[in-house]
């Protein structure tokens, strides 16, 4: 429990530190600090294989297109975004709302203890599962991702000149 | 160390000889303070045995390259306050020494709290890949079940640090470099998975000592079944090879520190004991993947022949690391640097498909395994045709018109 | 509060943390990161369920991080595509300016 206090803790704060900042640098890092906790509690929980590929996936792949994403639509001479816009307070409103609803909802419905110990699903198992029965799901998972590989590249490269405004 | 899966006591005594000696060291503490002095010691001899061997790597890659391009290498420093110079072995110490004492220097619009997490990231980052190398029989610091998995996604994160030194420098010539870096290593990450994964398919697993464990055995009563010496391997090898070149920015694909081009790159605005923690971060980056290599292809800790078995593991693991890191340098003295098209070219055209096709041959190879003796010779014409037959008409169809420069002076 | 109870309010507040991204800021790449952490306290529950569920040998809670993963990818690059995409057409990424289809 301690484990898991501390690793929501700096979660937690560095994802709303990160939303809160004006630097989108700062907020992009920050961001992918928060992520590496996620992936720690993945492996608090004893998903092993998950927490290394939420790594991978996450701090190694996204947190790249971020920041080239950041880096291209840089404004040249950096007048930051306001932060605050009209929408802050019914925003700010709208999202506690969410989590008190959320919080109340979990906390007064009897959920099942569960058990203490890690459960034994290892790696074979999930590879196991997933070519098994979920075969299907993952080829088009495959197919999934060629397409959406193939739809970013033909979005971000534009059609030339004539696209320019 | 955890306690290793195979019985330590039917290995013989030089074997047993590191764990023997962290047993004496903590026998006498009670249950849980064992454990955690026991993992402590391991991290120690990790640092300790990988600091001093970049040391050593830094004096041998010098020596190396000089004797390469025909002159004597560093030959002054040996050891201190006497007369003996030992072929410059001193001088790893009076490079530490020298970079110690050098000023720190942080550019006034940099952004200091980044300038100085990069080098500590990166540093932190290429010492835990170190985690689930196997070193030898009775040597694996962890033992996981998605050890290879464990290792690329701590390796990952150095693409991370390498952009906040570039970005956190405040320096053009910096966050270009940058830019390059992220280029090159997400370029060059999916060769090296797509290299491994042929590895993984055929061993059935993802941890390092169950992938060293099915390369035991001998074919012929002295040829190891390492993956390296099936079609299939060898080409997975090689593109691991010059993929892990790549992610370790070394030459002939160091483009993000290209001095002609970048000053030095993300290293710029570095100086004194950060611009030493990046070197060394790159240092054990590099041993780092070496050793994966040697982990994956090479038999890991296993003796080459049969009757060579009487030497513990982790001195054959350390001969094939350094042989390896060798052929590192050789390349470096060898090759000259390519160009940012060349570079995603070759990652993109020419190296990725070639390791899709390389999964298809190792799947077959897997589904071959049953063949008699009598059909044995046709498995292997046939995966070696179909590793070299791509690779040779890939290669021309890149090459195509291209002919040697000539050079034509007035 | 038992752990199930602890891990899925950790995740509603990483939830809600999403969503005032996406309601308060302007800038496009900070709301699709505020999507992508709603993404993943998604996930949270799942792995928490998994944890503390009745079955957890059958991992279906693992399976289905593992293909929310590989969604997430999919999504993160065509998204970020999406902000390049509207960078040229405007020389920014704030929303509020994306108006050119308002009739």
């Amino acid at each position: 429990m301690i484990a898991l206090a501390a690793i929501a803790l700096c979660t937690l704060a560095a994802a709303a530190v990160a939303l809160a900042l004006r630097d989108l640098i700062h907020s992009a890092l920050l961001l992918i600090a928060s992520w590496v906790g996620i992936a720690a509690f993945y492996l608090w929980a004893g998903a092993e294989f998950v927490a290394f590929a939420q790594v991978l996936i996450y701090v190694g792949a996204i947190s790249m297109v971020v920041l080239f994403a950041v880096l291209l639509t840089r404004p040249p001479t950096a007048p930051v975004s306001p932060a605050r816009s009209g929408r802050a307070v019914p925003g700010f409103l709208a999202g506690g709302a969410v989590l008190g609803l959320l919080a109340g909802a979990v906390l007064s419905s009897p959920l099942p203890a569960g058990t203490d110990a890690t459960p034994a699903f290892g790696v074979r198992e999930l590879g196991l599962k997933l070519l098994v029965p979920h075969a299907g799901a993952l080829l088009a998972t495959g197919a999934l991702l060629t397409v959406a590989l193939l739809g970013a590249v033909v979005l971000a490269a534009g059609r030339g000149k004539e696209d320019a405004p | 160390m955890n306690p290793p899966a195979a019985d330590p006591l039917s290995a013989g005594l030089l074997e047993r000889l590191p764990l023997l000696a962290r047993d004496a060291l903590t026998s006498g503490l009670p249950e849980p303070w064992r454990w955690v002095s026991n993992s402590l010691l391991a991290i120690l001899a990790i640092i300790v045995v990988f600091s001093s061997l970049f040391a050593l790597l830094t004096l041998a890659e010098r020596k190396v390259l000089a004797r390469v391009q025909n002159r004597p290498g560093p030959n002054r420093a040996g050891l201190p306050l006497t007369r003996f110079r030992l072929g410059g072995l001193g001088q790893p110490l009076a490079d530490g020494i020298k970079m110690l004492t050098k000023e720190d220097i942080v550019p006034r619009g940099a952004d200091p709290v980044l300038h100085f997490l990069a080098p500590v990231v990166l540093l932190a980052l290429s010492l835990l890949t170190f985690a689930v190398l196997p070193y030898g029989r009775l040597l694996v610091p962890v033992e996981l079940e998605a050890g290879v998995l464990y290792f690329f996604a701590a390796g990952a994160a150095t693409e991370l640090a390498l952009f906040m030194a570039g970005w956190a420098s405040r320096n053009k010539y910096s966050l270009l470099a940058a830019m390059r870096a992220l280029a090159q290593l997400i370029s060059y990450e999916l060769p090296l998975l797509l290299a491994v994964v042929p590895v993984v398919l055929l061993a059935g697993s993802l941890s390092t000592s169950g992938i060293v464990a099915a390369q035991a055995g001998w074919d012929l009563g002295f040829l190891p079944r390492w993956f390296v010496l099936t079609p299939w391997g060898f080409a997975s090898f090689l593109i691991f090879l010059t993929a892990a070149l790549a992610e370790s920015n070394r030459s002939p694909f160091d483009l993000p520190e290209a001095e002609s081009e970048l000053i030095a790159g993300h290293l710029t605005e570095y100086s004194g004991f950060k611009y030493a923690l990046f070197f060394m971060a790159e240092y054990l980056g590099m041993t780092a993947l070496a050793g994966l290599g040697v982990t994956l292809f090479l038999g890991g800790w296993r003796e080459p022949l049969p009757f060579l078995e009487f030497v513990p593991s982790y001195a054959w693991f350390g001969l094939k690391l350094l042989a390896l890191l060798f052929v590192f340098i050789w390349i470096r003295a060898t090759f000259p640097r390519l160009r940012i098209d060349q570079l995603t070219r070759l990652a993109w055209k020419f190296l990725v498909p070639l390791a899709l096709l390389n999964l298809g041959t190792a799947a077959l190879w897997a589904l071959t395994a049953g063949w008699g003796p009598a059909l044995q010779p046709l498995r292997w014409l046939g995966a070696t045709a179909l590793v070299a037959g791509p690779f040779v008409l890939l290669g021309r169809g890149l090459t195509a018109g291209l002919r040697p420069r000539t050079y034509r002076f007035a | 509060m038992s752990p199930l109870q602890a891990c899925l309010v950790f995740s509603a507040a990483l939830f809600s943390l999403g969503l005032i991204a996406v309601l308060v800021r302007s800038n496009a790449i900070l709301v699709l990161l505020g999507v992508e952490l709603m993404l993943n306290a998604a996930n949270l529950n799942f792995i928490a369920f998994w944890r503390y569920g009745p079955t957890p040998a059958e991992g279906h809670g693992v399976v289905f991080v593992v293909f929310a993963l590989a969604v997430a990818a999919a999504e993160a690059a065509v998204g970020l595509a999406l902000v390049i995409a509207l960078h040229r057409h405007q020389r920014n990424v704030h929303l509020g300016d994306a108006r050119r289809l308002h009739g």
